[in-house]
C-alpha cells in the first residue's frame, strides 16, 4: 500500500551527491503500481536526475491529478511537499503554487488519461502561459485504474486487451505542446533510461514550461500484441532524433566531440545541453520542422524520441507578470499593506 | 393635464431610461453625486438586461433625507430617454408624476398620460446645433438634459462644474466642452421650462463622514489591505468589476518603486475550473489567494472546493451573487447561492460563508475572509450580490488600524521543526480541530507531507481505516464548530418594546429591512432583528430563534434558503421560522417587507 514506507537501511557506502544525499534520499514510497509498470521506471529516472542535479529534495514541489500516474509522485522525493490534485487539473494548481513561491522547482507528473481528455484544457493554458515547470505525462494509452480503457493518446487502429480496435484520432500532446508554446518539448520511453534521465534534467532545469511525453507501457492493460504503446512496439519502432547529454553550469564541460554532429545548448542558468544528433536533417529549436518531422515518422508508424524543441532563453509567467523577485508567500503586511493613512486618502476621494 | 403633482424634499425617486452604449452612465451617476455633495444622501440602482449595446438601460436615483438606502419602488420622474421603452416608461410613473423627454420629434397626445406632468426640451435639436461630430451629438445630450434637471430639481449647476473639474483634471478641453453642455441644457431650462416642478432637492447636511463606493470595489480594496498577493478569475457578471479593481489597487499600491515589480500576481484563467484551481495551488505553497465569481462560477468550481475543504486550504472566494438557476438572470440580483455555497461538492461538507451588507463590510469582510481561510485552513466565501456590487452606495469609510498584524494560522516554522515539535498533518494538537501545517520548502528533513483528496490518518498518509476516517471528518466537524466563534457575530437591533416577534435577515436585504422596521414600528407591529454575518451560525442565533414565538426569516431567494440553513443547522422548529421571500430579481424593498410581514401579524385586517 502507498503508506509503506521503505526501509531506511543504506549501503555504509553509498555515492553522496554534492549537497550531501545518496540516491536513497530522493526516494519515497513504496510503489503500489504493478511490477514492470514504466511508472516505476519514469519516478527511477526522476530520482536519477534529482540526485545528479544536486538539487535538494524539499526544494522541489511536486503536483499529480488522479490516476496510476498521479499516484507516482508518492513513490519519489519523499522528503518534498506533494499534492495529489484533481483529475486533469494539476496545471492550475501547480501555476498557482508556483505563483506563491518562484524559488521552488515545480514538477507535474500526469498521465494520458489526466491530461489529453479532462485536462487537456489546462495542459494547453499551462504550455502557452509559460509556466515555469518539469510537466511529465507518463502516456500508456490506456486507462489502468478503471481497468483497461482506451485513453485519448491511444492509437487510431491499436486494439485493446479485449480485442476493442480504437476508432478514434489521438491526441499528441507534443505536437500541442510545441504549437501552443511550451519551451522545452521531449519525448521519452521509459524501457530508455540512458535517454530519459538527461531529457528530465534539462526540463528540470529550464527557465519556461518543459513538457515530456514519456511511453510508459502498461503491463496488465496495453502491453500487448496490437497495442502501439507495449514495451515490443515502443522498442522496434523507436526513432530517437538526439541522444542527450545535461551538463550542470557548475561543471567543467566534458569534450567528446564529434564536429558536425554535436549540438550544445546553453540555457539562462549556465547549464549546457549537449545534443548529439542522430540524424543530420533534424533542426532543433524550429518549432515548425519538428512539427513535420514527428508527424512525418508518425505516419510512418515510428515512435520519435529525444528533444524535439527547446528555446534555450525561455522566460517564464513570472516575467511576463513582473513579479516580485521574493516569493509572494513571503511577503508581510510591510510589502503589502497601503496602511491607514492610505485608506483615509482613499476615503477622501469617494467623497 | 395634470391633476395633482407630486411634491416632495429631499425624497423622490428618478429614473433615467437610457439606451446601452449611449454614454448615458457617466451622466446620471454626475447627477446623483451632484446631490450627494449637496449633504442629501442618494441611494443609485443600475438596472440593465444581459446584453452589451443597443438595448435598454435604466439608472434609478432614490432622492433619500432620511438615509433609506434600499430600493423604494414607484417613480415619480422619469428621464425618458429609450423610444423602445417609452410606453412601459411611460406607464411606470406614479400618478401626479413628471415625465422629461426630448421634444424634438413632436409625439401624439396618446403617447402621454392625463395623470402626469409632461416636461419636454429639444435634446437632439439643441445639440446638433451646437455639435458637428455625431459622437459629441449623442454623448453631450446626457450633459445637457444633467443641466436642465439640475434648473428644474434645485441642484446648483457649480457642484455639478466642480464635480467636472474633478473629473477632468489636467483634461482642459474635455472639461471645458462638458461645462458648455451643462450650460447649455441650465440655460434652455431657466428661459423655457417655467412651471415649478414639485420635485426638490434642497442643501442638507446628511451626508457626513459616509463614503461612496460600489461593493466590488470595496471587496477587492479588501483584498488588497487583506494581504491577497494572488488573485485568479474569469470574467462573470456581475463579479467582473473585483478582479479589475484589485488590478487597478494593486497597481496603485502594490508596486516596488524602487524596481518596479509587482507585489502581486493576477491571471486571468481559461475558465473556472483553472481559477480555483490556481487559488487552490497558491493557497497550499502560503500565499493568500482569492478568486471573484458568480453563481454558475460556484457551480464549476465545486469539486476543488470538496479538495481544499477536504485536504484543508486556505482559500477564499467571492461570490457576487446574480439570479439563478442555470444562466437564470445573469444582471439581476439574488441571494440564491446559500446552499450551494454552504454545502458545495459531493460528500459531507460544510463552509463558511460572510454575508456583508455594504460596501463597507465588503472591504472589512474580504480582509477577515483572508484571515478566517488562513486560520481556519478552508474554503471562506464572502457572499455579497449585484445588488451590493455593481451598485454605487452611501456607507461607512473604510478602517484600518495599522497595528492588527494578518492571522497567518498555525504555520509550523523551520525552527519548530527543528525544535521537535510532532507534526502530524491531520492532527488535532490544540483541540480545535485546527491542524498545523508546514508549506513546502520549510525544512530539508522535516515536516513534509503529501496532500491529497483521497482519505489519509493523522500523519497525511494514505489509508482507507474506517477509524482513520472518522477521525478526520469528525475533527472537521470541530473545526466548524470553532469557526462559528470567529467568524462575524449577528448584529441584533431590538425592538422598542417586547415582543414575540423576530426577524432574520442578511446581506443586502439590511437597508430595505431597517426602512421596513421603521414602518411596521409605525404601524405598532414591533420586532426585534438579527441580521445575520456568517455562517457557521454563532451560539446566539440558536438563542433568538429560541426567544422568539415567530420569527421571520427575510430572503431574496424563491426556495428560503437561509432558513432551510437555518432549520438544518440548529434543529430549528421549522413552524417558528416563516419565509418572507422575493425573488424577482429587483432588490427587495421596504414595502415589500412591510407588506408581507403585516399581512402575516394581521391577516383579517388584510382579508377585510
Amino acid at each position: 500500500m502507498t503508506y509503506l514506507a521503505k526501509p531506511r537501511l543504506r549501503h555504509p557506502t553509498l555515492a553522496v551527491n554534492k549537497v550531501g544525499y545518496t540516491r536513497r534520499d530522493y526516494e519515497g514510497k513504496i510503489s503500489t503500481l504493478c511490477a514492470g509498470c514504466g511508472h516505476d521506471s519514469i519516478s527511477a529516472a526522476i530520482i536519477e536526475a534529482c540526485w545528479e542535479l544536486d538539487i535538494e529534495p524539499h526544494r522541489v514541489a511536486k503536483l499529480s491529478g488522479i490516476g496510476c500516474s498521479s499516484k507516482t509522485p508518492d513513490y519519489f522525493l519523499g522528503a518534498s511537499h506533494g499534492f495529489n490534485t484533481v483529475h486533469g487539473r494539476m496545471p492550475s494548481v501547480l501555476t498557482g503554487a508556483n505563483l506563491a513561491n518562484r524559488d521552488l522547482l515545480y514538477l507535474g507528473v500526469s498521465g494520458d488519461g489526466d491530461s489529453a481528455s479532462i485536462g487537456l484544457g489546462q495542459f494547453a493554458h499551462a504550455m502557452r502561459r509559460g509556466v515555469r515547470m518539469a510537466y511529465i505525462v507518463e502516456n500508456n494509452g490506456v486507462y489502468g485504474l478503471t481497468k483497461g480503457q482506451f485513453s485519448a493518446t491511444a492509437d487510431q487502429g491499436s486494439k485493446s486487451k479485449k480485442g476493442v480496435v480504437n476508432t478514434d484520432s489521438p491526441v499528441d500532446l507534443v505536437a500541442m505542446a510545441l504549437q501552443l508554446g511550451a519551451s522545452y518539448v521531449g519525448r521519452g520511453f521509459s524501457g530508455n533510461k540512458a535517454q530519459l534521465v538527461p531529457l528530465i534534467k534539462g526540463a528540470i532545469s529550464h527557465g519556461g514550461s518543459a513538457f515530456i511525453d514519456v511511453i510508459s507501457p502498461c503491463v496488465a492493460f496495453n502491453n500487448h500484441p496490437g497495442s502501439t504503446k507495449s514495451y515490443d512496439y515502443v522498442r522496434e519502432h523507436n526513432e530517437a532524433v538526439s541522444r542527450i547529454d545535461f551538463i550542470s553550469g557548475r561543471d567543467e564541460i566534458s569534450v567528446d566531440i564529434e564536429p558536425g554532429e554535436v549540438m550544445d545548448v546553453r540555457q539562462h542558468d549556465g547549464t549546457l545541453l549537449r545534443l548529439r544528433s542522430l540524424h543530420p536533417d533534424y533542426t532543433l529549436g524550429d518549432r515548425h520542422a519538428a512539427m513535420a518531422y514527428m508527424q512525418r515518422h508518425q505516419e510512418m508508424g515510428e515512435v520519435v524520441t529525444g528533444l524535439l524543441y527547446v528555446d534555450p532563453l525561455a522566460t517564464d509567467l513570472h516575467t511576463a507578470l513582473n513579479t516580485s523577485g521574493r516569493p509572494l508567500n513571503a511577503l508581510g503586511p510591510a510589502e503589502l499593506c497601503p496602511g491607514a493613512s492610505a485608506l483615509e486618502r482613499l476615503n477622501a476621494s469617494l467623497r | 393635464m395634470t391633476q395633482q403633482q407630486i411634491e416632495a424634499v429631499n425624497d423622490f425617486v428618478i429614473k433615467f431610461a437610457n439606451v446601452n452604449g449611449s454614454g448615458s452612465a457617466s451622466a446620471n451617476e454626475l447627477f446623483a453625486k451632484a446631490i450627494l455633495r449637496m449633504g442629501v444622501p442618494v441611494s443609485p440602482r443600475n438596472i440593465f438586461p444581459s446584453n452589451i449595446q443597443g438595448l435598454p438601460t435604466w439608472y434609478e436615483v432614490r432622492v433619500t433625507e432620511d438615509g433609506h438606502l434600499g430600493r423604494r419602488g414607484g417613480t415619480d420622474m422619469m428621464v425618458a430617454m429609450n423610444p423602445q421603452t417609452w410606453d412601459a416608461d411611460v406607464a411606470e410613473l406614479a400618478p401626479g408624476g413628471y415625465l422629461f423627454y426630448d421634444s424634438t420629434r413632436p409625439l401624439p397626445p396618446s403617447r402621454f398620460r392625463d395623470d402626469i406632468r409632461v416636461i419636454g426640451m429639444p435634446l437632439t435639436e439643441i445639440c446638433n446645433a451646437v455639435y458637428q461630430d455625431p459622437r459629441q451629438r449623442q454623448l453631450f445630450k446626457n450633459i445637457v438634459y444633467v443641466g436642465a434637471l439640475a434648473v428644474l430639481l434645485g441642484i446648483e449647476p457649480e457642484v455639478v462644474e466642480k464635480l467636472f473639474g474633478e473629473q477632468y483634471k489636467g483634461k482642459e478641453k474635455l472639461l471645458a466642452s462638458n461645462v458648455q453642455a451643462l450650460h447649455l441644457g441650465c440655460d434652455f431650462a431657466r428661459e423655457n421650462l417655467r412651471e415649478p416642478v414639485g420635485l426638490q432637492v434642497r442643501r442638507a447636511d446628511r451626508v457626513g463622514g459616509r463614503i461612496f463606493v460600489d461593493g466590488n470595489s470595496a471587496a477587492a480594496l479588501g483584498c488588497v489591505y487583506g494581504g491577497a498577493t494572488v488573485a485568479a478569475w474569469y470574467p462573470i457578471t456581475p463579479s467582473s468589476s473585483v478582479a479589475e479593481a484589485f488590478q487597478k489597487y494593486c497597481s496603485k499600491f502594490r508596486v516596488d518603486p524602487a524596481t518596479g515589480q509587482h507585489r502581486f500576481a493576477i491571471v486571468q484563467a481559461e475558465d473556472e475550473l483553472a481559477s480555483i484551481g490556481m487559488v487552490v495551488g497558491a493557497g497550499w505553497n502560503g500565499a493568500r489567494a482569492f478568486t471573484a465569481t458568480s453563481g454558475p462560477g460556484i457551480s464549476l468550481m465545486a469539486e476543488f472546493i470538496g479538495l481544499a475543504y477536504f485536504a484543508e486550504i486556505p482559500i477564499t472566494l467571492i461570490n457576487v451573487q446574480r439570479g439563478g438557476p442555470s444562466t437564470g438572470m445573469p444582471t439581476r440580483t439574488q441571494q440564491a447561492d446559500i446552499l450551494a455555497c454552504a454545502y458545495a461538492s459531493h460528500g459531507d461538507t460544510k463552509h463558511v460563508l460572510l454575508f456583508p451588507e455594504d460596501p463597507h463590510e465588503c472591504f472589512a469582510h474580504a480582509a477577515a475572509a483572508l484571515d478566517l481561510a488562513d486560520r481556519l485552513q478552508t474554503p471562506v466565501f464572502l457572499m455579497t450580490d449585484l445588488d451590493i456590487g455593481m451598485n454605487q452606495r452611501l456607507c461607512e469609510p473604510f478602517a484600518w488600524d495599522d497595528s492588527q498584524a494578518y492571522d497567518r494560522g498555525k504555520v509550523m516554522s523551520a525552527d519548530e521543526l527543528e525544535a521537535g515539535r510532532d507534526f502530524g498533518r491531520y492532527k488535532d494538537v490544540d483541540g480545535d480541530g485546527i491542524p498545523w501545517r508546514t508549506l513546502p520548502g520549510t525544512h530539508p528533513t522535516k515536516g513534509s507531507y503529501f496532500t491529497r483528496g483521497t482519505t489519509r490518518d493523522a500523519y497525511a498518509r494514505y489509508s482507507e481505516r474506517g477509524p482513520d476516517y472518522i477521525y478526520n471528518m469528525e475533527r472537521l466537524l470541530k473545526k466548524f464548530a470553532t469557526a462559528a466563534t470567529l467568524v462575524p457575530q449577528p448584529v441584533l437591533r431590538p425592538a422598542a418594546r417586547k415582543t414575540a416577534l423576530g426577524v432574520i435577515y442578511f446581506g443586502s436585504t439590511s437597508p430595505s429591512m431597517h426602512e421596513a422596521l421603521d414602518a411596521l414600528e409605525a404601524q405598532g407591529i414591533h420586532l426585534n432583528a438579527m441580521r445575520l454575518r456568517a455562517f457557521p451560525f454563532p451560539e446566539s442565533v440558536a438563542q433568538f430563534v429560541a426567544q422568539h414565538e415567530q420569527v421571520f426569516v427575510v430572503e431574496q431567494n424563491r426556495d428560503a434558503q437561509m432558513r432551510s440553513l437555518l432549520v438544518n443547522e440548529l434543529n430549528a422548529d421549522p413552524a417558528r421560522l416563516i419565509r418572507v421571500l422575493h425573488f424577482d430579481g429587483t432588490p427587495i424593498t421596504a414595502r415589500f417587507i412591510v407588506q408581507a410581514i403585516a399581512t402575516h401579524v394581521h391577516p383579517t385586517k388584510e382579508a377585510a
